[in-house]
């Protein structure tokens, strides 16, 4: 059947069940959207107000539905704009198809307007990038990005179609294939003969060493990596940690791939990782991680990185083996499949004296008592009052990790973090990424005063689409995280970090059409969020806080990990 | 058990074979200088299957190294497989042109003695210069040379170094390392 090109490219959306993309429309990428007007009913397309926020949207739509996230953006200044969520989402392994369009062949590598390079400025940040400048092949591209960003360790792969490719009166041949049928064809297929496109099955010995290692441990600990959600494989985990009966650390990108209120966890790890994690990290006989790729904010110091113990990795991604740490057993596959198959294997275990050492080093996060609103009183308030499912997109910086710290999260997709890239001002377009795709469950984005003023512009798409986020202002006048360590290790000399400028974040929302709040004690803070919940519309609430609050416990860049730099 | 790694530098050869793409040879250089290794020499060429080309990338590396390089490269789409070849395991050809000046006749004569014991060539000549074609391994090359800077090299042109696996094994038979991983293929 012959169809026009951008009718392809429509359908090839359709293959993938795409329901809805984000982005923002520009000269090239004009036939694109000609076509999207045709498909209005099928694909809803959300209007950021930014390239940067459409990126992110795409990114958190994905990593809370667990599908691809698809974004538009037309070329030059649009396509780079793009370039920080492309990245984001590559350092967090988060599959997102980016559409672009160039200019047209005969402008192509003339400095024409609003052209740049853009398949070579994201080759380095995506797992594909693909310049297409013939229309047939557009079906077969299509096909095999969705198939290279959703495949092994997912992540973002860029499109750029050159103008002309897209022009009304370009027809290509094309049979609608659904995606599950995708691997029949010829772009997917030829793929397949060097890639592995299905997770690799788990070698059956390297699970009998990984069996035989635990069954002469004492004391092990697991930690849970960000492999866990993007696998959700958060159910196999469980029952690994509970047969085990091992004490369970957390990662910031493993948030939500086992229960944070669980009675084996022990919290975060790492830089600001609880002391039951860290002390256990160092004292265990083996570690087995899981979908983690031992990050400089996870093992500070790779060469004292759990010295007493046997670390084992499991990762789908052989190039992560070794990288960061040495490791004395690797398993490669899919978390899912690696723990299902484990799980099979092993006894029941009792670890108590190893967990009566550990456990009580756990300080449950309580908020002190204060006449002026705390950090962590603002948490506990969301946590009494938002349902237990609630979503939390989070920025970067000090409120991220009092947010990770403080929340307990039960499901994977339900904390949505750049752990990897630290991208200020990925909140609130993550979070509408997230309410687009979880309508019914409440999302709450938590942010810091700079992070805010980063994307606060995406408030407009808040309110335009009637999306009821709320958007909690952790407002202390500075870059608190930044702050925290010039005031613990640059003698206190605040360069440049001191935000004693506006705007006025209720009057903001309030202009954006939005209801905001001021809260400076426990009791407006309450206040506040019980009638945003009610509010079913976007709301900011600012909250006063001290500027020298910081996040406890830390230890610093490089450090042994027990060496901790505050309590 | 950890492994026991070399930590000691020496240059490897890897021979990676890819799709003939527009732009693979930049996605797979650029690979390497991101993850901050220098490449010492790239030779490309055609191979004898169709749309199919084979890179020869040297680095000094070690082990560990090495082989996080082969496992970036490896994930690349358009990268069919990837081998890590060293002096032991492969046999490596260099080729190179180089200009010496030979005004004499005396230079001369014992330029051209020298390429005879090196088994090169002389493929030009001009009143003041000659110019030698030496095909071999590095050593063999860089000892040629080294005598030769004796007389005033001009000029030097030469290719990365080639290498291709002793014995029967083949790239095409296998793209991983069997020993370390045996699962198959690239993982995407």
């Amino acid at each position: 059947m012959k169809i026009r090109a951008t009718q392809a490219i429509m359908e090839c959306l359709l293959e993938q069940e795409v329901d809805t993309v984000f982005g923002y429309p520009g000269g090239t990428i004009l036939n694109l959207y000609d076509e999207l007007y045709n498909y209005k009913d099928k694909i809803r397309h959300v209007l950021t107000a930014h390239e940067q926020g459409a990126s992110h949207a795409a990114d958190g739509y994905a990593r809370s539905t667990g599908r691809v996230g698809v974004c538009f953006a037309t070329s030059g200044p649009g396509a780079t704009n793009l370039t920080t969520g492309i990245a984001t989402a590559y350092m967090d392994s988060s599959p997102v198809v980016f559409i672009t369009c160039n200019v047209a062949e005969p402008l192509l590598g003339k400095d024409s307007f609003q052209e740049v390079d853009i398949t070579g400025i994201a080759m380095p940040i995506t797992k594909a990038a693909y310049l297409v400048r013939d229309p047939q092949t557009i079906p077969d591209v299509m096909r095999q990005a969705f198939a290279v960003a959703a495949t092994g360790r997912p992540g973002p792969v860029l499109i750029d179609f050159l103008k002309n490719v897209t022009a009304p009166n370009v027809e290509i041949d094309y049979e609608f294939i659904p995606w599950i049928q995708n691997r029949a064809c010829s772009s997917v297929r030829a793929l397949a003969t060097s890639h592995d496109l299905k997770a690799p099955e788990p070698d059956a010995g390297d699970i009998d060493t990984l069996v035989d290692m635990i069954a002469q441990s004492e004391r092990p600990l697991l930690i849970c990596g960000g492999g866990v959600v993007r696998g959700r494989a958060d159910r196999e985990f469980r029952a690994l940690a509970e047969r085990l009966d091992a004490p369970v650390a957390i990662t910031v990108m493993g948030g939500g791939g086992f229960p944070g209120g669980h009675p084996l966890t022990t919290g975060m790890i790492g830089m600001h990782g609880s002391r039951a994690s860290n002390v256990a990290c160092d004292q265990c006989d083996l570690l087995i991680a899981v979908g983690c790729r031992f990050s400089d904010r996870v093992a500070l110091q790779p060469d004292t990185f759990a010295s007493q113990a046997k670390i084992v990795q499991i990762d789908i991604d052989r190039s992560e083996i070794d990288k960061n740490v040495l490791t004395d057993h690797h398993i490669i596959g899919s978390a899912k499949r690696v723990l299902a198959r484990l799980n099979q294997r092993l006894p029941q275990y009792s670890h108590q004296a190893w967990k009566e050492q550990i456990l009580p080093l756990r300080a449950p996060s309580v908020p002190r008592e204060s006449e002026k609103l705390t950090p962590k009183q603002v948490l506990e308030a969301i946590r009494r009052l938002a349902p237990q499912d609630t979503i939390v997109a989070t920025d970067v910086g000090q409120h991220q990790m009092w947010s990770i710290q403080h929340f307990h999260f039960d499901y994977p997709g339900q904390l949505l973090t750049s752990g990897g890239f630290g991208t200020m001002g990925f909140g609130l377009g993550a979070a509408i990424g997230a309410k687009a795709g979880n309508p019914d469950k409440v999302v709450v984005h938590t942010t810091g005063d700079g992070c805010f003023r980063m994307n606060c512009h995406e408030l407009a798409t808040v309110e335009h689409y009637g999306l009821p986020i709320i958007t909690v202002v952790f407002n202390n006048g500075t870059l608190g995280m930044v702050r925290q360590w010039q005031n613990l290790i640059y003698n206190k000399r605040f360069s440049e970090t001191t935000l004693d400028r506006g705007p006025d974040f209720v009057k903001l929302a309030e202009a954006y059409g939005l209801k905001g709040f001021r809260a400076a004690t426990m009791g407006e803070m309450e206040e506040a969020f019980r009638q945003a919940l009610e509010a079913g519309r976007g709301c900011v609430i600012d909250c006063v806080l001290d500027m020298d609050e910081m996040v406890r416990p830390m230890v610093a860049g490089g450090s042994h990990i027990t060496e901790f730099l505050l309590k | 058990m950890k492994r026991e790694l070399d930590s000691k530098k020496k240059l490897y050869t890897l021979a990676i074979l890819v799709q003939d793409i527009p732009g693979v040879l930049s996605q797979v250089a650029r690979l390497f200088s991101r993850k901050g290794y220098n490449i010492e020499s790239i030779v490309t060429g055609a191979t004898d299957r169709p749309n199919t080309a084979r890179l020869a990338i040297s680095v000094l590396a070690d082990e560990l190294m090495i082989d996080q390089i082969a496992g970036q490269c490896r994930k690349l789409i358009p990268v069919l497989a990837v081998k890590i070849l060293d002096e032991d395991t492969s046999i490596q050809r260099e080729f190179s042109l180089i200009k010496v000046q030979a005004a004499d006749r005396n230079a001369r004569d014992e330029v051209i003695q020298m390429a005879n014991i090196f088994r090169a060539n002389i493929i030009d000549v001009s009143r003041e210069t000659l110019t030698v074609c030496i095909f071999g391994d590095r050593s063999k090359t860089q000892a040629l040379t080294d005598l030769l800077a004796g007389f005033g090299i001009l000029e030097i042109a030469k290719t990365g170094t080639l290498a291709i696996e002793r014995g029967r094994s083949t790239i095409y038979d296998d793209n991983k390392l069997k020993e370390e991983y045996n699962y198959g293929k690239n993982v995407l």
